[in-house]
């Protein structure tokens, strides 16, 4: 499966994952903090100066990780420019970029198994208080093996009806793939108790 | 208890396989994804606790940084954007429409749409507007009015995710949990 991270390695994946959590954390805090355009808006000139230090190819995949923005950025020049608070519209435009593009930046720059690590330490006080956390740690491998190999089956399902009728499969797919879900679940279930259950 | 956990990681998995069925756009151009459906059906099929759990770890691993939101995207961006409030309030509304399909003892094609749209509209817009609110900057009022043309895409998708659970209630009787 693939994840977000970066192909091109930058000096962000040689920090440590909690480290970057942890800055994230503050300084989406302070940026929601703020309300003026222009502290807003060096805000965003840090993140893209910080995208570039990973060089131009890096910089371009972060653009491309904004691209999901677009329609609330459509949405907020419409409102600011009907009501004319353009100032506020400023503010709220560079708010949402530099958030988004900061936490992508994380994402980018830290490898799924640095992530899971840092999950599986936050679980700690769970561990402590006598919970086994290994139910979820198993879970999540689960369904990284499982969505791909769900989505395969649900591009099989479409093939077939698309063989058989002129008109798109949409909805009428999802019955038979809920089904081969829950069989899916029962053979993993029984393998799993073959091999000693959850004890 | 590996069956429970089979379940409810095959359901999160489900979540991410549709979000790769193609878009299906409403007649005035706005584009549904079938995930929020997944959400209705894991609170219709797995009921409340189990069908919270399943969402939340579909959740978990989009945080992680995978890519199973519809067209792909995930990490932690996406809950710096406007529709975190839907995100957030996901787990909440697969509860909420497990709990009702769990308790009112219906025709169960009605009573999930029914708890469908409570759950995975009533719900879930609450938290999506107040998300919406926060992150443009707008009142609540404003924020509703931005989403209400989604409305209607998901009632549909409420109401195929009746038909869907009774259509799986008679092919595999023995995994609704919500009524087991």
């Amino acid at each position: 499966m693939i994840s977000l991270t970066s192909p091109v390695r930058i000096w962000a994946h040689d920090m440590r994952a909690g480290v970057k959590l942890g800055l994230l954390s503050l300084a989406t805090v302070a940026l929601f903090a703020s309300e003026s355009p222009l502290v807003l808006g060096g805000a965003a000139l840090g993140v893209g100066a910080l995208y570039l230090t990973g060089g131009a190819r890096f910089a371009r995949a972060g653009l491309d990780g904004l691209r999901m923005l677009w329609p609330f950025l459509v949405v907020i020049a419409l409102w600011h420019g009907v009501t004319g608070q353009i100032e506020a519209g400023v503010a709220v435009t560079m708010r949402l970029l530099t958030a988004v593009a900061l936490a992508n930046f994380v994402t980018m720059t830290t490898q799924l198994s640095d992530m899971i690590a840092v999950m599986s330490w936050l679980l700690t006080p769970l561990r402590r208080l006598g919970l086994s956390t290994r139910a979820l740690e198993l879970s999540v491998a689960l369904v990284v093996r499982f969505a791909p190999v769900l989505a395969q089956k649900g591009g099989r399902l479409t093939e077939s009806w698309r063989a058989r009728s002129p008109r798109r499969a949409g909805w009428k797919i999802v019955t038979p793939l809920a089904a081969l879900a829950i069989d899916d679940a029962e053979y993993v279930a029984e393998a799993l108790r073959a091999r000693g259950g959850m004890e | 208890m590996e069956r429970n956990l089979a379940l409810v990681a095959m359901f999160a998995a489900l979540i991410a396989a549709l979000g790769l069925i193609p878009k299906l756009t409403l007649g005035f151009g706005v584009p549904i994804t079938a995930q929020t459906m997944g959400v209705m059906l894991c609170g219709t099929v797995l009921g409340a606790r189990r069908g919270a759990l399943a969402v939340l770890l579909f959740l978990a691993l989009v945080a992680l940084g995978l890519p199973l939101l519809a067209g792909g995207r995930g990490g932690l961006g996406v809950f710096a954007t406007p529709s975190v409030g839907f995100l957030v309030g996901w787990p909440v509304a697969a509860f909420v429409t497990g709990l009702i399909v769990q308790n009112w003892r219906g025709n169960l094609a009605v009573v999930s749409a029914v708890a469908s749209v409570l759950g995975g509209i009533v719900v879930l817009y609450g938290f999506g507007v107040v998300g919406m609110a926060f992150m443009l900057d707008k009142t609540l009022a404003e924020a509703a009015l931005l989403v209400t043309a989604f409305i209607p895409g998901d009632v549909l998708k409420a109401v195929l995710a009746g038909g869907i659970t009774s259509g799986l209630a008679k092919a595999r009787p023995n995994s609704i949990l919500s009524r087991g």
